[in-house]
C-alpha cells in the first residue's frame, strides 16, 4: 500500500490552525484583551481563509531559494563595482530617501506585526501576520545590504536610523507608522494590510524599483522583485482582512470605512515623496506620478472598490481630491526640498531644460503655469550667486507633519489653510482630510512630535541650525546636504568616470 | 469625537504646550499668492511684540527676499489672523491684536500677484 | 467585470508558467515589461501544475511560483493542484 501523502490544505490545517486550543481555565479576554476595544466584533473566527497555505517548513524552503539567489545578485554587484552603472550620480539621492525613510519603516512593520500576531484571537490572522512580520524583518536586512554598497561610495547613507527618529521630513514616514502600530489590531491591518500593501502598494513599488531598474540600480531591482514576492502574500492578506471583517458583522462596515478614509489620506500624504522622486530625483523617468496615480490608483483602486460595493464600502473620502492634487504635488515637493536643501540628508538641484520639458509634456495644464516660473526664477538666483533657501522653518501641518505646501484645489496659488481648536490649544494642517482626522482622534495627535516645534523647544540641539545638522541630525554638513553639482558625490563620480 | 482607548479616560500628552517656549510662542506667517514660500513660515516670537517691530524687523527678514516684497504699499495690504480680518495697529502687540499660539497670521498684497504673476 | 492580473519576473521558470497561463487562459493577455512579465485577464486565471510540469519538464510544486511571484491582483485560491485568481464581481 502506497503512503497517502496529505493534501496542501489539509497539511496547512494541521500544520497550523490546528494548533490552536480553547481556553478551559482561562478568560478568553484576558488572553486577549485587545479584541473588542476597537468595537469590531468577531463573531465566527473559523471564517477566516487562508489564501497561501505556507507551513512553516515551506515558508523556510521557499525564503531561502529565495536568499540565496538574492545575496549571490548583491556580491556580484559589489565585485563588479555596480554603483558606476548608474545613469547619474544625483540617482544615488533616491537610495539615499529609501534607506532613510523606508527600510526604517520595513522595521516598524515586523514590529507591528509581530504584534498583532500575539493579539488576534482568530489563529489563521495570527500565522499570516507572524509570517508576515518575518517577512518584513528579512526586507530591513535585504535593504540594508543592498543599499550598503553605496554606503562605500556616496555621503548620506552612514546613519539612516538615526535621521529616521529625528530629522524633519522623516518624521512623516515615522509618524505614519506610529499611528498604525499604536492603534488597534483591526485597524493596524486596515492601515497596513489593506490600504498600503493593497490599495496603494504599486504607487512605492513602481516608482522605486522600477526607477532602480531605468536607472541601472541591479542591487535594488532585485532586492525589488525579491520582495515583491512577499508583498503578494502581504496583499491577499489585505484583502482577507477586508472581507472578514466586512462578512463578521454588519456593525463593522462603519468602523472600517472610517479608517479606510483616514488610511487613504494619510498614505496619500505621504506617497507626495514618492511622487517628487519618481518626477523629480530619477534621471531616467518611469513614468509620470500622474500617470501612476491614473494607473494603479484610480483603474486598479476603481476595479478594488466596485467588488467592495456588495459590503456597503464607498471609495475614499477625498479620492475626488487626490485626482486634482495629482498634478501638483510633485511639484510642491520638489520645491520644498530644494529650498529646504540645506537640511535635507540628500543633494537638490534645479531640473535641466530637458527636464522642464518633460514636465512640461507630462503636465500640461500645471507645470509651464506654476511651476516653471519658480524654477527659473531659482536658476537666475544660482547664475548670480544668490542660490535661494527658504528664510526660517515651515510650518507643518499637525497630522501628516509635511510642511504646510498643498494649495486649493480651485486655486494652486493659495496655501490650503485649515485649524481646530481643542482644549484651548489651536492646531493647523494641510488640508480637509488631515483636519478630519484630528477631529476624529484628538488625544492621539496632540502628542505629535513636530521636528519644527521641537526644534523651537530646544530639543533638537542648536542654538543654529548648522549645529542641529551636525550635532543632533548627525549629517556630515557640507557632504550630505545641499548642492548636487558642488558636492563630493559628484567630485568622486567625474574622477571614476575620468570626466572634467 | 474621540479615540477609542483600551482604557477610559486616555488623555494624550499636548507636545507643543505654550509653557514650553519660555514665554514666547509660536507664530505662522503667510503670503498669499506667493508660493516662493513653498509654506508659510514657523517663527517664535514675543506675544507682545509691537506690531511696528513685527512689520519693520520681522518681516523683511522672512520675505524680504521677494522681489515683489520692496513694492508692496502696505496701507492696501489685507492682514488676517486665523482666518478673521484685522486692522495692523503699530502700537499693539501681537497678542492684542488676535495672535494665540500657533496662530496664523496671512498677508495679502492686492495687485502683486508674485514673479511672472504666476502666484510665484 | 474587473482584470485580474499576475506579474512574474523574468526567469527561466517564469517562462514557463507563463506559458502553462496561455495554454489554459485563452483570454489571457500577456505583457512584457523590463525585468518582468504581467499576465492579465477579464474575471480570473487559472494556473494548474499539471500544465506546468509538462512545460517545464520536471516535478513542480504549485508553491515554488513563490520564487518567481512580483505581484498579483484578485482573491487567491491555492491548491496542490492549481492556483486560481478571480474576482468575485
Amino acid at each position: 500500500m502506497t503512503t497517502k501523502k496529505l493534501n496542501i490544505k489539509d497539511k496547512y490545517r494541521l500544520l497550523t490552525r490546528d494548533l490552536d486550543w480553547d481556553f478551559s481555565y482561562q478568560d478568553r479576554k484576558e488572553a486577549f484583551p485587545y479584541e473588542e476595544f476597537e468595537g469590531i466584533k468577531i463573531v465566527d473566527w473559523d471564517k477566516w481563509e487562508d489564501p497561501f497555505r505556507m507551513t512553516m517548513d515551506s515558508y523556510w524552503k521557499y525564503q531561502a531559494e529565495k536568499e540565496k539567489k538574492l545575496y549571490a545578485i548583491f556580491d556580484a554587484f559589489a565585485q563588479n563595482n555596480g554603483h558606476l552603472n548608474i545613469s547619474d550620480p544625483r540617482y544615488v539621492n533616491v537610495v539615499k530617501l529609501f534607506l532613510t525613510a523606508v527600510t526604517p519603516l520595513e522595521y516598524q512593520a515586523y514590529q507591528g506585526f509581530a504584534h498583532v500576531g500575539r493579539q488576534f484571537g482568530g489563529v489563521g490572522a495570527r500565522v499570516a501576520s507572524q509570517m508576515q512580520s518575518i517577512d518584513e524583518l528579512r526586507h530591513v536586512q535585504t535593504q540594508v545590504h543592498a543599499m550598503s554598497h553605496y554606503n562605500k561610495f556616496f555621503d548620506g547613507l552612514h546613519s539612516p536610523a538615526h535621521m529616521h527618529d529625528r530629522v524633519w521630513y522623516l518624521s512623516v514616514p515615522k509618524s505614519f507608522f506610529e499611528d498604525a502600530r499604536a492603534a488597534g489590531p483591526f485597524e493596524f491591518l486596515v492601515a497596513v494590510s489593506f490600504s498600503f500593501e493593497y490599495v496603494l502598494t504599486s504607487l512605492l513599488f513602481v516608482p522605486f524599483m522600477s526607477g532602480a531598474a531605468y536607472n541601472g540600480d541591479m542591487a535594488t531591482v532585485t532586492f525589488g522583485f525579491s520582495a515583491q514576492s512577499d508583498e503578494a502574500r502581504h496583499m491577499t492578506l489585505g484583502l482577507e482582512v477586508i472581507k472578514f471583517i466586512l462578512e463578521q458583522h454588519e456593525d463593522n462596515v462603519p468602523i472600517v470605512q472610517k479608517w479606510i478614509d483616514k488610511w487613504f489620506w494619510r498614505g496619500n500624504r505621504l506617497l507626495s515623496i514618492v511622487s517628487t522622486m519618481m518626477d523629480y530625483m530619477l534621471p531616467n523617468k518611469v513614468m509620470s506620478w500622474q500617470e501612476a496615480w491614473e494607473v494603479y490608483f484610480e483603474e486598479g483602486g476603481g476595479a478594488l472598490f466596485k467588488d467592495l460595493a456588495r459590503y456597503g464600502i464607498k471609495p475614499p473620502k477625498y479620492s475626488e481630491q487626490s485626482k486634482i492634487e495629482k498634478q501638483h504635488i510633485s511639484h510642491q515637493l520638489w520645491w520644498t526640498f530644494y529650498t529646504h536643501g540645506f537640511a535635507t540628508a540628500f543633494q537638490t538641484w534645479i531640473p535641466t531644460d530637458k527636464e522642464m520639458d518633460w514636465l512640461s509634456e507630462k503636465y500640461p495644464e500645471t507645470f509651464d503655469k506654476y511651476y516653471r516660473p519658480r524654477w527659473e526664477h531659482a536658476r537666475q538666483l544660482e547664475e548670480k550667486g544668490e542660490r535661494f533657501f527658504f528664510p526660517g522653518l515651515p510650518m507643518l501641518c499637525q497630522t501628516c507633519q509635511i510642511p504646510a505646501v498643498f494649495t486649493e484645489q480651485d486655486d494652486p496659488t493659495m496655501t490650503t489653510y485649515r485649524a481646530s481648536d481643542y482644549k484651548g490649544e489651536h492646531y493647523n494642517f494641510c488640508s480637509d482630510g488631515c483636519k478630519d482626522i484630528f477631529d476624529d482622534e484628538p488625544e492621539k495627535f496632540v502628542q505629535a512630535w513636530l521636528p519644527v516645534h521641537q526644534i523651537f523647544q530646544g530639543n533638537c540641539g542648536g542654538p543654529e541650525v548648522s549645529d542641529i545638522l551636525a550635532d543632533y541630525y548627525q549629517f556630515n554638513v557640507g557632504a550630505d546636504n545641499a548642492d548636487m553639482k558642488n558636492s563630493d558625490d559628484m567630485k568622486r563620480w567625474k574622477q571614476w568616470k575620468g570626466v572634467a | 469625537m474621540a479615540v477609542k482607548p483600551l482604557h477610559e479616560g486616555y488623555i494624550g500628552e499636548v507636545k507643543d504646550r505654550v509653557e514650553n517656549y519660555g514665554g514666547n510662542y509660536i507664530v505662522h506667517i503667510g503670503w498669499d499668492h506667493h508660493m516662493l514660500y513653498a509654506a508659510p513660515q514657523a517663527l517664535v516670537l514675543s506675544p507682545d511684540l509691537p506690531f511696528a517691530e513685527f512689520l519693520h524687523k520681522v518681516m523683511p527678514e522672512s520675505f524680504g527676499a521677494h522681489p515683489d516684497f520692496a513694492t508692496i504699499d502696505w496701507p492696501s495690504v489685507q492682514w488676517k489672523v486665523d482666518g478673521t480680518a484685522f486692522e495692523p495697529v503699530p502700537e499693539k502687540t501681537l497678542k492684542e491684536l488676535g495672535v494665540g499660539h500657533k496662530s496664523v497670521i496671512r498677508f495679502d498684497t492686492p495687485g502683486a500677484m508674485g514673479i511672472g504673476n504666476a502666484g510665484v | 467585470m474587473s482584470k485580474v492580473y499576475i506579474a512574474l519576473q523574468d526567469t527561466d521558470d517564469a517562462r514557463y508558467i507563463i506559458a502553462a497561463l496561455e495554454e489554459d487562459n485563452p483570454q489571457a493577455v500577456v505583457i512584457h515589461q523590463p525585468a518582468m512579465t504581467r499576465v492579465e485577464c477579464e474575471g480570473a486565471l487559472m494556473l494548474k501544475r499539471a500544465t506546468v510540469e509538462e512545460k517545464l519538464g520536471r516535478d513542480w510544486d504549485v508553491q515554488e511560483l513563490q520564487l518567481s511571484l512580483i505581484s498579483l491582483a484578485g482573491n487567491v485560491d491555492e491548491d496542490e493542484e492549481y492556483f486560481h485568481l478571480f474576482w468575485k464581481s
